[in-house]
């Protein structure tokens, strides 16, 4: 008897148009086209998309959590980027 | 003391810190063994719970009494599998092996919600579990949307959404019964009496003989404890039970006006005890059929993984 486990595969659902595809958890299935019927039943019961894309998890790859202060810190420590770094006299609008 | 423990106790206390500033755990981040052993025990036996608890409503799929009921708790059964499915998913995301949480599950090594071991008698059965298991179950679910795991609290609002669906249709059930013949009343009512103590249970013991909840608290895994979710059930179903002109089988239930909540009756503990140890009236039954779906549907899943395969090669070449 074949145990071989199913890949697990990550579910991404737009749930209508003109809105980006957005992470809403995994599931097990033995290829792409039946992980995605599977996401629809298991996550669309309700109408909550228009789209379905599934991507194997173990193709993913990630930032690493443990060195998250410092890869992102050079844009913490640039407050100009934002608009409210800069003074506009009173009286000025439409900016 | 060495290096190692230092370390430990530093990343301890940074994770602790975390928590307390009510900043989420993801999969990635670094996290006590204890922690994520509470998670997946915890996570792995709600979803055994949604999976088992399928099994006493599919019990009566095909005696439903009209077509619109039985297409709404065809719906319920499958939300269920749903909800057993998106916690396997948060329980895989922890590191442990999904294959292997249902195996404990099968050998009896992991436990489910007691509630699923008493049996679904009557069509009334369908109305009082609606009504108060997964109204139980909402109180208790409710409060885990802010639990301090991402991936669980994200399942829990999914399923939460989801559960208001359930209770509802129970409550419409067991209300039209109540208001019809008085040999359905009488029906809602033997129902009500069989129920509301295991509902009461679903809550887990007392505090004082909680062994996890303490910790649980301090980790936000849980936010109120067993017996502050038993009390924010109890006093918001007896007024619902008072208006639909049913009893609640407990001869101690008075309102409290002091503490403004209702005083009940002791709860039966070694009946719980006694079910949680797998001698219930169902134990066997629901883990046997469990068992027997992952067996006998074991050609299902070798099916699709042959034809699976069998498509790639052809792509291949």
């Amino acid at each position: 008897m074949s145990t071989k486990e199913w890949p697990l595969w990550e579910v991404f659902i737009r749930s209508k148009q003109g809105l980006s595809h957005k992470h809403v958890g995994s599931l097990r299935a033995p290829d792409a086209e039946m992980a995605i019927s599977n996401a629809r039943d298991v996550y669309t019961r309700r109408s909550e998309g228009v789209s379905i894309w599934v991507v194997e998890s173990k193709l993913v790859s990630a930032s690493d959590p443990k060195e998250a202060n410092e890869f992102f810190e050079p844009s913490d420590t640039k407050i100009y980027r934002h608009p409210t770094f800069y003074d506009v006299p009173d009286g000025i609008s439409h900016m | 003391m060495d290096m190692k423990n230092i370390n430990l106790e530093d990343k301890e206390r940074e994770f602790q810190a975390k928590i307390d500033a009510d900043i989420r755990i993801e999969p990635n981040d670094w996290m006590p063994d204890s922690y994520r052993k509470t998670l997946i025990r915890q996570i792995s036996q709600h979803a055994h719970s949604e999976i088992v608890g399928m099994l006493p409503e599919g019990n009566w799929v095909t005696r439903a009494p009209n077509l619109r009921r039985k297409a709404v708790l065809l719906a319920k059964v499958q939300d269920e599998a749903g909800h057993g499915l998106y916690l396997y998913s948060a329980v895989e995301t922890l590191g442990a092996d999904r294959e292997d949480t249902i195996d404990d599950l099968h050998s009896g090594k992991a436990k489910y919600s007691s509630i699923f071991n008493y049996p679904t008698l009557t069509w009334a059965d369908m109305g009082t579990v609606g009504w108060l298991v997964d109204g139980a179950a909402i109180m208790n679910q409710v409060p885990l949307c802010r639990c301090s795991y991402g991936p669980y609290a994200r399942a829990m609002v999914r399923v939460c959404k989801e559960e208001s669906f359930h209770q509802r249709q129970g409550f419409e059930i067991i209300a039209g019964l109540a208001n019809g013949t008085p040999e359905q009343k009488e029906l809602a009512q033997d129902s009500l009496n069989r129920w509301w103590w295991p509902a009461l249970m679903m809550f887990g013991p007392s505090d004082e003989n909680s062994k996890h909840t303490a910790q649980s608290i301090k980790w936000k895994i849980k936010r109120e404890t067993n017996d502050e979710l038993r009390q924010k059930f109890v006093d918001v179903t007896v007024p619902q039970a008072e208006m639909i002109g049913l009893v609640i089988p407990d001869k101690d239930l008075k309102w409290n006006e002091e503490k403004q909540g209702y005083d009940y009756g002791e709860i039966n503990w070694d009946e719980f005890m006694n079910v949680i140890q797998g001698n219930g009236p169902c134990n066997k039954q629901r883990v046997d059929a469990r068992r027997n779906a992952k067996e006998n549907g074991m050609w299902v899943r070798e099916a699709a993984t042959a034809y699976a395969e069998k498509r790639q090669a052809k792509k291949a070449s």
